[in-house]
């Protein structure tokens, strides 16, 4: 790596060799060795592993292109192929349905509860989508509420959840806040005199809307678009729990689970998961470069907020509700199902009872005990290698230190369940003293999820490092303080809310990750909640006590996301006030 | 450069802007209070004031960005004030310039007139056009991020003057410039609107720019005009303390206007007595107003009133040298033109202050 780095800036060889020797004390080289061997060990070496087994025979390790061939060959996975891409693509036009009319009327008219609809288009995401699929099946399904309604009141039944549109609608559903924040911000970020400048030149109404206002709204557009196709596109649990087998993701699992580790056809689609997640986000890079159009002047407001007229106001308000009651549905009908005896064939459950409550309680307990205590050793991980990558990279000149950067961004293309395979084939000739494979021991369950969640916790901790102005930490080193005393009582205090709020970001979504943990579950006692959440939902008698794990889930996840909003919001209250 | 601009008929139609008892509040802040304001057919005038004084708010009233609670706009005679802006054909360039970053420079020139679908062979001409009067056809397909600071500013100006027009409204163009770039292409915007021979208002804040391009000035404070004239009569005569004191520097010396044996005299406070002209006004509180170098020290002028005084303290500014004078109770200013090895006055030491009654004002507190 170093050698990499190296020859890379080989038009100044001595200057690096002088940062080397002079800026790079020993303490730092040896933390971004410990940085790199553990990205080596639970991040290069599985995804590589994975790679190098889709492109070998199985059995002499010759290169070999046959496995990709067999894998055009074969019509299941040509058509789970195209699958995939369908069902990326109509949740990406399906969530910007959701998301263009509520991101349009909150940024540019004078509307109330603005702000309470931004917040209530962040929930979806706090809740795995493969839950929410169960309660959509009981409100949208064939049987569901609204078609059973529909049939009664006008004989017709709409297929919302029909094979692939099932997987549509719910992911559609659950993604559209990626779309809705990004969106939003971009439309805000667009500064008043753009389109005073457009209109004092004659431009008016939707035309000025089409030439001014879209294009400087689209990078934000396609940065959410694509976030939700990668998403989609890597989903595992959905799929699945809708029934849906003929998609990639579930394909990678079926084969690894029923056929074996060794069968080179979960290695082969991993590698077809891999290099679509990798096109999305160079698309969208495309899309993005040059175009950093925030265009927002000191002092100057965003878009002008236009008052509505009273239809318009009716029109606008209707669709708001519309969408939000859409989008929330899951949640209403989770909530439901968890308190329901039994809920069939009728629009509304039978009865109601908390008998699921005291069941999840009782036995299941032991899911939310594993899923606090994974979580939070993610998320202690992950800071802890968010602020000391940060740290290299911003405050060191060690060679090299931007691979680690990258290295650990990389994640962000890396597939759940690909991460689990390569886990799986990597550790699990790895035998600890006593005999057991280490792939089987609950601490990968752990490191798989760090490493999922690092690049969310190393953009937090690199924007907290960002925000502190080098001249307070040269202050405390020209009054007699060393690096390591400075980084203790200069830099971490000052960092402290945005760790904090990495590490909530970081345990928050890993309490609902599935993708990866699905592959390396080896016992019911070692599960976390996601996966129990799983099982239960896998059997109608189940559902009951799901849900009611499902909005504890929603509710632990929402205390975190709530508690990390805080924390953030009284850091820069503070910072204000220091000021 | 040679081609003439379509839009150059050398001011012949240009037409002009009538305000009239235009009033506009935020809630309960009053930014505008009765303006009125006449501005001739192919003038440069200026708004200049303090920041928060309105002339913005103004500026974005007449292109229609802002609408007044009374009082109307005329362009040409034309009531413009329930128009909206994009039907009011008041070309202005935005202080931050508002280019729009997705397009290149010739698609931004074009936009105005891509609107009024002009037919694309006159948008070609009318761009190029544009763009040589303001020397940056060269930069056509360039994308704004890709330009100075300076082309930037350029660009909004050919973006603006490429629809032709009627009224030209710069909103504070040379703030985001460095102080070089400033005095150039304040230059170039005077010279081109010399030659377009078109009405523009100009808003600053800088006394200077605003003496150095503007034929008349309305300086204004506090959401009201407080004086309009030629950038000379302004600093000649100002109207009020205010208007004294914002355009250059200014001494103000408050005291009494008394009358006494049937002549004027003004008592500065500290017991210091001046005769003054007999028109002036008795007051109690009166100001006399006079500029650093409308008085002398040591030597004055044969009409000269000559005050004692006591040297405080002395500035070099290069040209001139400017003391710091005790003249009773009060502290002037006096400039004094700098010669090399004449002799300078140190602090403590007694002088007469000769003062030049024709250049003094006596106004009103």
């Amino acid at each position: 790596m170093a050698g990499a780095t190296t020859a890379g800036r080989a038009h100044a060889p001595s200057r690096s060799l002088r940062h080397l020797t002079i800026s790079a004390s020993p303490g730092q080289l040896a933390l971004a060795l410990g940085i790199a061997v553990f990205l080596a060990l639970f991040l290069v070496i599985p995804v590589g592993t994975v790679i190098y087994v889709a492109f070998t025979e199985k059995g002499t390790g010759a290169f070999t292109l046959v496995n990709f061939l067999d894998f055009a060959r074969t019509d299941l996975f040509i058509r789970s192929f195209w699958n995939s891409v369908y069902v990326s693509a109509m949740s990406v036009v399906v969530a910007s349905i959701f998301a263009l009319p509520l991101a349009y009327i909150t940024t540019r008219f004078e509307f109330r509860g603005a702000m309470l609809i931004q917040t209530l288009g962040f929930l979806p995401l706090i809740m795995p989508p493969f839950v929410g699929a169960v309660a959509m099946l009981l409100l949208f399904g064939r049987n569901g509420t609204v078609n059973l309604l529909l049939n009664d009141w006008f004989g017709f039944r709409i297929p919302f959840m029909e094979g692939l549109n099932g997987v549509i609608f719910v992911q559609a559903v659950h993604y559209f806040p990626f779309i809705l924040i990004n969106l939003s911000a971009a439309l805000r970020n667009i500064d008043r005199s753009m389109e005073e400048a457009a209109q004092n030149l004659g431009s008016s109404g939707f035309r000025l809307f089409r030439r001014i206002v879209f294009p400087l709204a689209m990078p934000g557009y396609i940065a959410g678009a694509s976030l939700v196709f990668v998403k989609v596109f890597d989903d595992l649990a959905t799929p699945l729990l809708l029934n849906v087998k003929d998609m990639l993701a579930p394909q990678a699992y079926l084969r690894v689970t029923s056929i074996g580790i060794a069968d080179p056809m979960g290695y082969v689609i991993s590698v077809v998961l891999i290099c679509m997640s990798i096109l999305a986000m160079w698309i969208s890079a495309r899309a993005m470069r040059g175009k950093d159009y925030a265009t927002v002047q000191r002092g100057g407001g965003g878009l002008s907020k236009r008052r509505m007229r009273p239809w318009e106001s009716a029109v606008a308000y209707g669709a708001v509700l519309l969408i939000l009651l859409l989008v929330l549905a899951p949640h209403i009908g989770l909530l439901l199902l968890s308190f329901a005896t039994i809920w069939s064939f009728s629009p509304l459950p039978d009865a109601y009872t908390l008998a699921h409550y005291g069941r999840v309680f009782g036995e299941s307990f032991v899911y939310v005990k594993n899923t606090l205590v994974y979580a939070s050793i993610a998320g202690l991980i992950d800071v802890v290698l968010g602020t000391a990558i940060a740290y290299l990279v911003l405050r060191t000149r060690l060679v090299g230190r931007e691979w680690l950067d990258w290295a650990a961004t990389a994640a962000l293309a890396i597939p759940g369940v690909v991460l689990g395979i390569g886990y799986l084939r990597t550790f699990y000739g790895v035998q600890l003293p006593d005999g057991t494979p280490l792939a089987t021991l609950w601490i990968t369950i752990v490191l798989a999820l760090a490493i999922r969640r690092l690049p969310y916790a190393l953009r937090a901790c690199y924007a907290a490092l960002q925000q502190i102005s080098v001249s307070l930490e040269e202050a405390a080193e020209n009054l007699g303080a060393t690096k390591v005393r400075t980084v203790r009582r200069i830099v971490l205090p000052l960092m402290a809310g945005g760790i904090l709020a990495g590490f909530v970001t970081s345990f928050a979504t890993a309490a609902v990750e599935l993708s990866a943990t699905l592959m390396l579950v080896q016992s019911n006692a070692d599960a976390p909640l996601a996966y129990g959440l799983y099982v239960f939902m896998q059997s109608p008698a189940g559902r009951g006590p799901g849900a009611a794990l499902g909005v504890i889930a929603v509710l632990l996840v929402a205390l975190c996301t709530f508690a990390s909003h805080l924390i953030i919001e009284k850091s820069q209250k503070a910072k204000a006030a220091g000021r | 450069m040679n081609q003439p601009f379509p839009v150059a008929s050398s001011g012949a139609n240009a037409i002009d802007v009538d305000i009239r008892n235009v009033d506009l509040s935020y809630g309960a802040n009053h930014v505008l209070k009765g303006i009125n304001l006449h501005i001739r057919p192919g003038e440069f005038f200026a708004f200049l004031g303090p920041s928060g004084c309105g002339k913005t708010t103004l500026l974005r009233l007449i292109a229609g960005f802002n609408h007044a609670d009374g009082g109307e706009v005329l362009v040409g005679g034309r009531n413009v004030s329930h128009l909206p802006p994009w039907k009011r054909d008041v070309g202005m360039v935005f202080q931050s310039y508002a280019l729009w970053p997705h397009m290149t420079v010739r698609r931004n020139v074009a936009f105005g007139l891509e609107e009024r679908k002009v037919p694309k062979a006159e948008i070609d001409r009318r761009v190029a056009a544009a763009l040589e009067l303001v020397g940056l056809a060269h930069l056509a397909d360039r994308r704004p991020s890709q330009l100075s600071g300076g082309q930037q500013q350029r660009v909004a100006v050919a973006r603006t003057i490429a629809i032709e027009p009627k009224v030209l409204l710069l909103d504070e163009p040379l703030s985001n410039l460095d102080a070089k770039m400033r005095v150039q292409v304040r230059r170039e915007l005077r010279d081109l609107q010399q030659r377009l021979g078109l009405t523009t208002i100009f808003v600053t804040h800088d006394q200077e720019e605003a003496n150095t391009i503007c034929d008349r000035i309305a300086v204004m404070n506090d959401g009201v005009v407080q004086q309009v004239g030629t950038p000379m009569e302004l600093y000649e005569k100002p109207a009020n303390l205010f208007v004294a004191n914002f355009l250059g520097t200014a001494n103000i010396v408050p005291g009494r206007v008394v009358s006494e044996g049937g002549a004027r005299f003004f008592d500065i406070e500290g017991g210091v007595r001046l005769p003054i002209p007999a028109h002036v006004a008795l007051s109690e509180g009166a100001k006399l107003v006079f500029r650093p170098q409308h008085a002398s020290l040591g030597k004055g002028g044969a009409d000269d009133v000559l005050l004692p005084g006591t040297i405080v303290h002395s500035e070099f500014l290069g040209s001139t040298l400017r003391y710091g004078v005790k003249v009773g109770a009060a502290e002037v200013s006096i400039d004094t033109p700098f010669q090399s090895g004449e002799a300078l006055y140190q602090p403590g030491s007694a002088v007469e202050l000769g003062l030049s009654l024709r250049s003094a004002l006596w106004l009103a507190s």
